[in-house]
């Protein structure tokens, strides 16, 4: 027998083929070329810039805009700055998203329960409504509705009216206005108060219901607390609202609220696109619920109904949240088709008309972007600490 | 005793348990709520359909010369415009006479890719080789022409559904590498490009397409060392390509995930190198479980192509829009307008989908659960 030899080590390998400098020398190498790459694009941006006489900088921001803004929610005239058209734009695509989002999780739910309804006629009617609006682009569907939109309206000087108070013409929707008194920031007191309480009353029912199986009735109590307190209160205050009604001044409407016809369009494109795609994540998510859970529901001596609530849904849920979160991401991302219509959201106003007016692009698209960068990241922090409450919580 | 010694006849089903009357039941009448959704949806279809076919068929004008004849009371659909005006819509600017080039190079691309699914082809690999790295050449000198006596057509002439194809063809073929280069970048061991490409990726994905290609249109001449000038069209492509190339490696991705460990393991037992262990062993296995995810991509694209109109190319909706919604001898035909491109993105979108879908049933190995 020969003495095995233990003193071999394996050989090392030489420089160049050893993985840890390998990987070492090609990140630094990468390092260095996007390095040069995005210090070439700054030298190369500034020269141009330079030579076309465009000025650097976001003094601009604090300089008078000089053009108006057909709706906004913040006081804004021409005498406003480029700063404040960028506030206004960003809030009205908040406002176009938030609406969107609410109406299509709606219509998302119900067709795509629809879908996959016992009733014939209903399940091919939603199936037509998902292949037709589904596969057709969103700018076209959004110039449908605001031809058809603006076409269904009347002018301004045969406005169909309700009550003398809502008026209704090819400019939008003029609605009368609120406007409080001091005292009714009792009411808005009430309010947050009954709020807090119903909150509570629901966990207390919660836990009286684990603990003794008596159900209480929470959903109409909390709507009568809901209501009621800040009524009474409201009355009791000696009812510190009024409303300011439009009227018709000339050839338009002062006064009141206005919600535009662009707005609609833009709000019904965006919905009926958007809920196509959310009916197709809810329907694969319900169909992923195994069939003996529903089963089982029903020998339990659940509703059809109940069944659907308490024990399919929860459990869909899982499925559905995460693709759920990219359509909302969609349909904040695809609210910036705005400008193609002329809805003054961020793209339309600062992206658009500011950029033409200061030809700042650099600044102005860098801006636009990271505003659109932080909405995707928040909407997607909120869903994954949603989707992480609703996950299975596996003991 | 009676013992049965054969089998009793089948019975008919009774009668209230087949036929129309027993269908409707079960499937249109079973309950009240029932009841009052099938009433629902028949009230739905009687106020949508019949007006809508009545406007685009029965009261359509499809043959007429001049504006005038489409008018006129109980006048539906004017589909006359699109025929009158079918050549700028499927080819915008570009000279009548030409037709014939984007023509040729349409029916060369129809013709290879079909042989590709010829069962038996020989030198399948080649010839999508040859389709994927060659054949846009031949199609670019064909249709921009400049070369070999054909007559230089600008890119400023091209539009229509073949600028809306062109555009999504090209940013399909060339997102599809950069994509599967960020994906492996993604899931690389060396932080650095790991975090490199995840930085790519979610900047794109968090940001809308109409930022983009504002970005490329307004800030890319800006980036680039002066006198270097591209045209509008490569400037929204590059755009497009940068942008479509997140959204493919996210799709990637999915399939490299998808893949069990010991695939990657068996590849660096065999001692293989890492882009041979890729190119062999992992992207052939990945690809083939994303082709799905990658056509609904296309078709996102497909779709996202109608955004170049904000920055000024002339492709199918474009047309439709600026041109003929500006063109004085056929004014107020903008929804047919809109309609007939709706239909033509819609055969497209649906088709694509479908295929989509038959392809995931077949090539549906059944190993996942």
């Amino acid at each position: 027998m020969t003495e095995r030899n233990t003193d071999i080590k394996p050989s090392k390998p030489p420089i160049w083929n050893d993985p840890k400098y390998r990987s070492l020398f090609f990140q630094i190498l990468l390092i260095f070329g996007v390095g040069y790459f995005l210090y070439s694009i700054v030298q190369n941006t500034l020269s141009n810039m330079d030579a076309r006489g465009i000025s650097t900088g976001f003094a601009f921001l604090s300089e008078k805009s000089g053009f108006d803004i057909l709706q906004s929610l913040i006081p804004f005239n021409s005498d406003s700055t480029y700063g404040r058209t960028f506030t206004v734009g960003i809030l009205n695509t908040f406002l176009v998203s938030a609406l969107g989002i609410f109406f299509a999780t709606l219509l998302g739910f119900m067709i795509g329960i629809a879908r996959l309804s016992n009733n014939w006629l209903l399940a091919k009617l939603a199936a037509i409504y998902i292949e037709t609006f589904r596969n057709i682009p969103l700018l076209i569907q959004i110039f449908f509705w605001y031809t058809v939109v603006l076409s269904a309206m009347p002018s301004a000087k045969n406005s169909l009216s309700l009550f003398d108070s809502f008026f209704l013409n090819v400019r939008g929707l003029y609605l009368p206005a609120p406007v409080t008194e001091s005292s009714f920031l009792y009411t808005t007191i009430t309010f947050v108060i009954a709020l807090i309480a119903v909150f509570i009353l629901k966990r207390w029912a919660h836990r009286r219901q684990e603990k003794t199986g008596q159900q209480f009735p929470i959903f109409l109590t909390s709507l009568a607390v809901l209501i009621l307190a800040p009524l009474l209160v409201f009355f009791a205050s000696g009812s510190p609202l009024t409303w300011d009604i439009p009227t018709l001044k000339g050839f338009n409407f002062k006064g009141g609220i206005t919600i535009i016809p662009e707005l609609f369009a833009l709000l019904l494109a965006l919905t009926i696109y958007t809920a196509t795609f959310i009916a197709e994540i809810v329907r694969s998510g319900i169909k992923a619920v195994a069939h003996g859970q529903t089963e089982a529901a029903l020998s339990l001596g659940l509703t059809p109904s109940q069944n659907l609530r308490l024990v399919v849904i929860p459990q869909a849920m899982r499925i559905i949240i995460p693709p759920m979160t990219s359509q909302y991401l969609n349909l904040l991302k695809n609210s910036s088709l705005a400008t193609a219509i002329g809805y003054p959201d961020l793209v339309s106003v600062f992206m658009g008309t500011t950029l033409n007016q200061t030809g700042q692009a650099v600044e102005i698209i860098m801006m636009t972007m990271i505003v659109y960068l932080t909405l995707s990241l928040l909407i997607s922090l909120f869903m994954n600490w949603y989707n992480a409450k609703m996950a299975l919580t596996e003991r | 005793m009676y013992v049965a010694d054969k089998i009793l006849p089948e019975l008919p089903a009774p009668s209230n348990a087949k036929g129309l009357v027993h269908w409707l039941k079960t499937n249109l009448f079973s309950s009240p709520l029932n009841i009052l959704m099938t009433l629902l949806g028949l009230y739905l279809i009687y106020k949508i359909f019949p007006p809508v076919i009545q406007w685009a068929f029965i009261d359509a004008t499809w043959v007429a010369d001049t504006r005038e004849e489409c008018l006129g009371e109980g006048k539906g659909a004017c589909w006359a415009y699109i025929s009158n005006r079918f050549g700028q819509i499927m080819y915008g600017f570009y000279p009548p006479e030409e037709y014939w080039r984007p023509n040729l190079a349409g029916i060369l691309l129809i013709v290879l890719t079909l042989s590709l699914f010829i069962k038996n082809m020989p030198k399948k690999l080649w010839l999508g080789a040859f389709i994927l790295l060659v054949f846009p050449f031949i199609a670019y000198i064909l249709i921009h022409g400049g070369f070999l006596g054909l007559p230089e057509v600008g890119t400023d002439k091209w539009g229509g559904l073949m600028l809306t194809l062109i555009i999504s063809l090209v940013g399909i073929t060339a997102a599809l590498p950069l994509g599967i280069i960020l994906a492996l970048g993604r899931r690389s061991k060396m932080p650095i490009v790991k975090s490199i490409s995840i930085i790519f990726i979610e900047l794109w994905r968090g940001v809308p397409l109409i930022t983009v290609l504002f970005m490329a249109s307004v800030m890319l001449p800006l980036f680039l060392p002066q006198g270097s000038d591209f045209d509008k069209l490569a400037r929204a492509m590059i755009g497009i390509i940068l942008f479509q190339g997140a959204y493919v490696a996210e799709v990637v991705r999915g399939g490299l995930q998808a893949l069990p460990k010991g695939q990657y393991e068996a590849a660096a037992a065999m001692g293989l190198s890492y882009w041979k262990s890729m190119f062999l062993i992992i992207l052939p296995q990945a690809l083939k479980l994303v082709i799905p995810g990658l056509v609904n991509t296309f078709i996102a694209l497909f779709k996202d192509t109608t955004l170049v109109l904000i920055i000024g190319l002339f492709d199918l909706l474009a047309i439709i829009q600026n041109v003929l919604g500006s063109d004085a001898s056929w004014l107020g035909f903008f929804t047919e307008g809109l309609v007939f491109a709706a239909f033509v993105f819609w055969i497209f979108c649906f088709n694509m989908s479908r295929y989509s879908m038959a392809l995931e049933r077949k090539l549906d190995t059944g190993h996942r659960s």
